[in-house]
């Protein structure tokens, strides 16, 4: 944005490289990636998408300017992985709720792994799993978390455009229900007595779910910063009192509001284990 | 624009039957006519053509954190008080793109991008809902630098106000004096009686308008019928904002501990704000393109409650939700008084009923007033 020549000359000489890696995840957030159809064109001349296995058998090696990744780390071959793609990485983005926070599969970290291989697979000693499945940031420096399940392309080529005009991203940390309200949706909670969980979880996504008539199950995350940085835990504490004493949840089903997609991020971890022995 | 003129004094009698006409006339004055209509468990502003458009034979019951939709046989037309959104999203708009900037060789150009004027008549407009706009038009148009926007958008309102003939659980306008009938700030005004409207012009357009329709001299004891409807409108509001010592006392309430209590329950999810008629935080976002050669830039709602809202210069001067919580609701009764020479809350109790946990303002102020 700030350079002085004209666009097309810098872009030839100094067009960042791109690199996207998959982790344990369902490949949601890379096809999130070539879902931006009306930028995709437009996305390959500004970045030189070097290694992308999901779109193109061309891979080239390392390093890379910009690494997206996908998926938690849940093996440890991956655990090794992921030392090596961040050692390639200038910057490092985690793509989606596995990557950025441990993904669904991480329900396991509350459940007997060895059992489930032995119920599962007539050969549980050739499967090579971890006990846990945890987020990149448990391993390695992110740079940048993108939440979501999956991420929103939108907010992913925004994060791109300025990392490549060189300046700070903004990613907002705001509840779902600003933006639920500037488009306005009714709220499910106010209105129908659904658990949401938007008033905790990040925005990002343009509150699909309650302008679906869904309640929010918090793919985003939680809101503001999950315990460390600026920010603070969101007051997951307050709302799940409000989901068992006035819209009548039982403590188990508090407990799986927040143990959900994003059950491993620390403030809805932590919430749910408030509701174990309530 | 409304002018604040002094309501016509002599108001005409429409049949309810003839309430079709009514729309029809806004509608031949080229107006776009928006009414509150059943959307979602609640209503919302959306287009209205047919009287069978409104939201005939229900009402709304609200307390804090919650709203439902009951049936009811009364055949009134405007029994359902209040939805989520007050008329605030017609001038101050959620999203308003504000300028495309656009590099040339060595330069750039950044374009205003004025709204497009669509005349629109808010038909149901609520006494509160006046009183918010009249704090928001002093926010964005007074002083020598009126919001084009704003302005925009606001002079193609012709606004159809509704005195209310039922209260609440929520409301509290009468504590406040801004209802619950509709003194100032509306083109028209209708009082909904069993079997007729008294319609009253408070504009020079709401005047113009009153020729086309069929009506009758009003009767006196229709007249009377009105005052007596609005009076027990407002005797029956059991809550109220107690506002003789605001602003001071919420100032010296300022390391009040029950602030901490509020805090504990408050989710900064900023729901109040956002259904608030008159709060007018926003932020500004640049939109660019991956080219580097053209950017939007807009202006969205924004709340006082979010982390960057609070975040300057390298620092978070408002890290906890005290200091939010604080913050919103001593500028809202009482520094607003000071900035804009009004209070900003006008008694609508929308912030009591969407709070998703139901915390209280009309409870939150005594107990703040009280000593510790």
């Amino acid at each position: 944005m700030r350079q002085q020549q004209p666009a097309k000359t810098t872009k030839a000489v100094t067009r960042p490289r791109l690199g996207v890696f998959k982790f344990a995840s369902c490949d949601g957030c890379q096809l999130s990636v070539l879902n931006l159809e009306d930028e995709l064109v437009a996305l390959g001349q500004a970045l030189d998408i070097v290694y992308f296995p999901e779109a193109s058998s061309a891979m080239k090696a390392g390093p890379y300017d910009i690494v997206l990744v996908e998926g938690s780390i849940t093996t440890s071959e991956d655990a090794r992985r992921i030392l090596n793609v961040r050692e390639q990485a200038r910057t490092l983005i985690t793509i989606g709720a596995c990557a950025t926070a441990g993904g669904i599969q991480a329900l396991r970290n509350w459940a007997d792994v060895e059992a489930f291989k032995r119920a599962v697979y007539p050969s549980p000693q050739y499967i090579d799993s971890l006990g846990a499945s945890t987020p990149i940031s448990e391993h390695v420096r992110v740079d940048y978390e993108l939440w979501g399940c999956p991420i929103d392309k939108g907010q992913l080529l925004r994060l791109l455009i300025d990392l490549l005009a060189g300046v700070q991203p903004r990613l907002p940390t705001q509840s779902v229900c600003l933006e639920c309200k500037r488009q306005g949706h009714v709220c499910v909670m106010v209105a129908r007595g659904l658990p949401c969980l938007g008033p905790v979880t990040r925005t990002g996504c343009g509150a699909i779910c309650p302008g679906m008539g869904r309640d929010c199950y918090g793919c985003f995350g939680p809101a503001e910063g999950p315990s460390a940085g600026p920010g603070l835990p969101p007051n997951t504490a307050s709302l799940a009192s409000r989901f068992h004493h006035d819209l009548q949840l039982i403590p188990v089903e508090v407990l799986r509001r927040f143990r959900g997609i994003n059950g491993h991020a620390k403030p809805f971890k932590d919430e749910s284990h408030a509701w174990e022995d309530a | 624009m409304t002018p604040i003129t002094s309501p016509s004094a002599s108001p005409g009698l429409l049949a309810k039957s003839s309430f079709q006409r009514f729309i029809d006339a806004l509608m031949a004055g080229g107006y776009r006519v928006m009414g509150q209509r059943l959307c979602d468990g609640a209503v919302k502003w959306d287009d209205v053509r047919l009287v069978s458009d409104l939201p005939i034979g229900w009402r709304d019951a609200q307390e804090p954190g919650r709203y439902r939709l009951e049936p009811t046989d009364s055949g009134r037309f405007f029994e359902v008080v209040n939805g989520p959104e007050s008329v605030k999203r017609f001038a101050f708009a959620p999203r308003e793109p504000l300028l495309v900037i656009e590099r040339s060789s060595k330069s750039f150009q950044a374009t205003p991008t004025l709204p497009k004027g669509e005349k629109t008549a808010l038909l149901g407009v609520r006494a509160c809902d006046l009183a918010g706009l009249a704090v928001q038009d002093r926010v964005f148009l007074r002083d020598a630098y009126p919001d084009p926007y704003y302005r925009t958008r606001r002079a193609d309102l012709f606004l159809v106000a509704v005195n209310c003939a039922r209260a609440l659980p929520t409301c509290f306008c009468a504590s406040l004096n801004t209802g619950p009938k509709a003194q100032a700030g509306f083109d028209l005004a209708l009082t909904e009686l069993d079997d007729a409207f008294l319609i009253e012009a408070g504009s020079q357009a709401g005047r113009e308008l009153m020729p086309r329709l069929p009506l009758a001299p009003a009767p006196e004891q229709f007249l009377a019928e009105a005052e007596a409807q609005a009076e027990a409108c407002a005797n029956s509001q059991t809550r109220r904002v107690e506002t003789a010592q605001l602003p001071q006392a919420l100032y010296d309430a300022h390391e009040h501990p029950r602030w901490d209590q509020v805090a504990a329950r408050c989710l900064a999810c900023g729901n109040c704000t956002m259904v608030c008629p008159t709060c007018f935080c926003h932020a500004v976002e640049d939109v660019p393109d991956l080219n580097g050669q053209r950017a939007e830039q807009a202006r969205v709602w924004d709340s006082c409650f979010t982390q960057e809202h609070g975040y300057i210069h390298g620092k978070n001067i408002r890290p906890a939700v005290k200091d939010r919580y604080r913050m919103w609701l001593t500028h809202k009764l009482a520094s607003w008084i000071d900035q804009f020479g009004t209070s900003g809350c006008v008694g609508c109790g929308r912030c009591i009923t969407w709070c998703p946990v139901g915390i209280d303002l009309t409870e939150e102020l005594p107990a703040l007033l009280k000593k510790a």
